[in-house]
This record gives structure tokens, C-alpha cells and sequence, in this order.
């Protein structure tokens, strides 16, 4: 089990502010950090990780501290055993994708899991190029399978698929999920990809001004009593007497609606809304 | 502090600080049976003062230019920090560790100031070349001088090419691969 409960000043997007987090979590469980960008998301990953160092706090993993700042105890990330995937991959430039995966080989390591993760990860045919020739999904593969060379209990992952196409994340999400139950790996995600997070993770924590915000499972959190949710650009909005013709485009569709004129006060030509919809009146017609 | 000081008053204060009359130089010269002042050894030593600086600045921005994460991720992957600097570091930039130590090269073979101080003008020992091409003009002897500054111009001319084109080679190919499609 996780237990962590840390304190730190950072800068957010708003300005200086305390980042305060304490949760636990069960081990193998695939659990997002949600929450827009300058929140803190990536920050408590890289607590975690040992590379950042809280102001205070404790981190115990499975009855083990790590971090415990009352006794002085900080464990250098050298020796945490996490798996740690990066935004920008960060495989290194100058070694090819087997010696990037041999090179995070333990000393003296028992078990060499390079070949059933070459295999797992469909890196048969990449082994001997060099990261720069690699696609962005091929370079995640590749980090993926780095990350778990020497088989942690606990996978950090820092929107790792959120350089990559819609097409990419999909097959990517796929090798997440599948690693996350083959090795039984307990993970933490940050990603603010609704459909990500939908389809990968079993909790999620809402993260705001460094603070928790909400926790549950991801239909909680998201789906809530919203019916549906049409996001689109608009494309004209005209006033009318008692209220506002909005005309947006979702997909490819042009879609019609009245709001109120309060509600389109704050809005312009080319701003991205979203629209819940939550008594929708279904007709059915065959 | 070296990039910005004359040479001619580093080399004169290097010469103070390394004359057998100073206890530096008369500990140097007594217990180590090395003589400075006036000596080979002497003037490659203040030569390395003095360029050392033209070899760390770049050196130091190739390093800036490296992206925090691949030492962060070695230090994840239970790397050492000094496993992390050997391995992943310092093999990441090759083409700067080459510019800085060609810059600093170059520079010291054209050094004046400070070799002609601390090493003297001492034929066959301490003369160096642009020290020789100034003594064949102070008399007037202009066509070794030529001779001099042509091997000097070939050299240097030969040292930038080899530099631009295994730099350039090296960016080409990190930065003109396509990626391919998955």
C-alpha cells in the first residue's frame, strides 16, 4: 500500500501556493491524477520518485519509508525501484534501443526480463536503431519497456501519451493496460485525457491548486448526471430577443441551440465550449 | 576571470607566483625538482590557465542544452551519479566536449602574452610560433615569417574544417532522420 502525505511550496499557474496532498492507495491499483496544468500533478510524481524533495511529509510504500521528513529519512531515487515514463521519453540519445534497455539492468540482477519485454512490446525489429530514429510511439515503447527492465512494484507515468496522436494513444493505453495486470504493478497516471482515464484507470484523484479536490472512480468523477457531452467551436453567435442563437461546430456538424443571454455574455466567435446535456428527450422513429 | 584579464597580467603574475624567489616556486623547485619559470613546463601550465575558460563555456552549454529528464531518468533506473555523467551525460555531448577542446587548442597555439612572460623567448624550448613570427619581423626577416604564418593559417583553417564537418555530421544525423510511422 501506498501511504503518502506531503506538504511543499510550489509555483502554480496562479502563483506561489502550498502543495498538500495525503492519500492512500491499495497496491495494484491503476489510479489517474487529474486536474489542469500547473496543478501539481506531476510535481507529487516526482515526490514520489525521489526527485523532488517535499518541504515536510512521509511516504511508506508496503510498511517501507521512503521519505519521513520528521526523522530525517529520504530514500535517493536510486534506490525507490520505481518505473518512471516520461512526457519527452527521455531515452538516451546516444544508445540504441537495446543498450537504452540494457543499460537499466540492476548489477547483478537475477532475472533479465529484456527479452520478454522486446517480445510484450513489439520491439523485435527496433532493437539495434538509435531513439532519434524512432516515431514518438515507437520512443514511448521503447521508455515503457526501459521503465520495467528491472520490474518495479510501482509505475509513475507523466502524461506519457499526450505528445502522441489519437490513433498512437489508443495502442499505447492498450500496452499500458496490459503491462499494468501482467507484472501486477500498482500505477499512478497523470493525464487529463477524459477518455484515457476512462478507459485505463480504476480511481481518480481531482487535483486543484495542489490540493485534493474529489476522489473516485472515473465514471463518478466524469459522468456524474450529465447525459452527454457535445464539445465544439462556435461559429456565430446572434442575439435574439430574449436570448442568444449560438451555431457550433461539433465534428463535423452543425448544431443550433438557444442559451441564455447571461450565458453567452463571456463568449466569442471561435472560443471551444463544452454543452451538457442532462435530460436529453429521445424520439425514436423506426 | 582568466577570459577577461590580459594575458600579459596573468603571465606576469604567474611569473611572480612560480619564481624560484617566491615559496611557491622555491618549494616547487626543492622538493619537486620542477623549475617553472622559464620552462616548458611553465608555460603549458599557464597556457591551460589561460584557455581553460574557452573550453568550459562550451562545455558548460552543451550540458545546459541536455534535457533534466535523462539524468533524472538514469538516477530512476538506480544510476549513480557518476555512472549518469560517464554513460549518459557526457557521451550526449560529444559535439560540444570537440568544440570546447578545439576552441581551447586553437587558442593556445596563437597565445602570446603569457608564454612570452612565463616561458621566455628561449629557442628550442620555450619559443612557440607566434612568438618566432614576431621575433623574424622585429628583424626584418619577413619571408619566414610568411613561412611561419602560413603553417600557422593552414593548421587552423584545417582544425575548423575537421570541427564544422564532424559537428555537422553529427547534427545531420540526430536531427535529419524522419521518424517513421509506427
Amino acid at each position: 500500500m501506498i501511504d503518502i502525505a506531503i506538504e511543499k511550496e510550489l509555483l502554480f499557474s496562479s502563483g506561489k501556493g502550498q502543495l498538500q496532498i495525503a492519500f492512500q492507495l491499495e497496491q495494484q491499483q491503476f489510479l489517474t491524477l487529474y486536474g489542469a496544468s500547473g496543478a501539481g500533478k506531476t510535481s507529487i510524481l516526482r515526490i514520489l520518485a525521489g526527485l523532488l524533495t517535499p518541504d515536510t511529509g512521509r511516504i511508506i510504500i508496503d510498511g517501507i519509508t521512503w521519505l519521513d521528513t520528521a526523522n530525517k529519512i529520504n530514500v535517493p531515487p536510486q534506490k525507490r525501484n520505481v518505473g518512471f515514463l516520461f512526457q519527452d521519453y527521455a531515452l538516451f540519445p546516444n544508445m540504441t534501443v537495446q543498450e537504452n534497455l540494457t543499460f537499466a539492468l540492476q548489477k547483478g540482477q537475477e532475472k533479465n526480463p529484456i527479452k520478454d519485454l522486446i517480445e510484450l512490446m513489439d520491439l523485435g525489429a527496433l532493437q539495434n536503431r538509435k531513439p532519434t530514429t524512432l516515431s514518438g510511439g515507437q520512443q514511448q515503447r521503447v521508455a515503457l519497456a526501459r521503465a520495467l527492465i528491472q520490474q518495479p512494484k510501482l509505475l509513475l507515468l507523466d502524461e506519457p501519451l499526450s505528445a502522441l496522436d489519437v490513433a498512437m494513444r489508443n495502442k499505447l493505453q492498450a500496452y499500458l493496460l496490459q503491462i499494468h495486470q501482467t507484472y501486477q504493478l500498482t500505477t499512478i497516471l497523470v493525464s487529463h485525457d477524459i477518455p484515457e482515464i476512462l478507459r485505463t484507470s480504476e480511481e481518480v484523484i481531482v487535483i486543484e491548486q495542489g490540493k485534493i479536490i474529489e476522489r473516485g472512480t472515473p465514471s463518478d468523477i466524469f459522468q456524474k448526471e450529465t447525459s452527454f457531452i457535445l464539445k465544439g467551436t462556435i461559429q456565430a453567435l446572434r442575439k435574439e430577443a430574449q436570448s442568444v442563437k449560438l451555431t457550433l461546430l461539433v465534428g463535423k456538424e452543425i448544431i443550433e441551440m438557444s442559451v441564455e443571454t447571461a450565458t453567452a455574455n463571456n463568449l466569442l466567435v471561435g472560443n471551444i465550449i463544452s454543452v451538457e446535456v442532462l435530460h436529453p428527450i429521445i424520439r425514436k422513429y423506426s | 576571470m582568466p577570459l577577461v584579464l590580459p594575458p600579459t597580467v596573468l603571465g606576469f603574475y604567474l611569473l611572480l607566483v612560480f619564481s624560484p624567489n617566491s615559496t611557491l616556486g622555491a618549494w616547487l623547485n626543492e622538493y619537486l625538482g620542477i623549475r617553472m619559470v622559464f620552462s616548458f613546463a611553465g608555460l603549458v601550465l599557464g597556457s591551460m590557465i589561460y584557455s581553460l575558460p574557452f573550453m568550459v563555456q562550451p562545455i558548460q552549454s552543451g550540458f545546459a542544452k541536455l534535457s533534466p529528464s535523462l539524468r533524472e531518468a538514469a538516477y530512476v533506473l538506480g544510476k549513480s551519479k557518476w555512472i549518469t555523467f560517464r554513460k549518459v551525460l557526457l557521451p550526449n555531448i560529444k559535439p560540444a566536449l570537440l568544440t570546447g577542446i578545439v576552441l581551447a587548442f586553437a587558442h593556445t597555439i596563437g597565445e602570446f602574452g603569457v608564454v612570452l612572460m612565463i616561458g621566455g623567448n628561449i629557442p628550442g624550448k620555450t619559443r612557440v610560433a607566434s612568438i618566432a613570427i614576431y621575433d623574424e619581423v622585429e628583424s626584418m626577416n619577413y619571408a619566414a615569417a610568411n613561412h611561419y604564418s602560413l603553417i600557422l593559417f593552414a593548421l587552423t583553417f584545417l582544425i575548423l574544417l575537421s570541427v564544422y564537418l564532424i559537428n555537422g555530421g553529427y547534427l545531420k544525423t540526430s536531427l535529419l532522420k524522419s521518424p517513421n510511422n509506427d
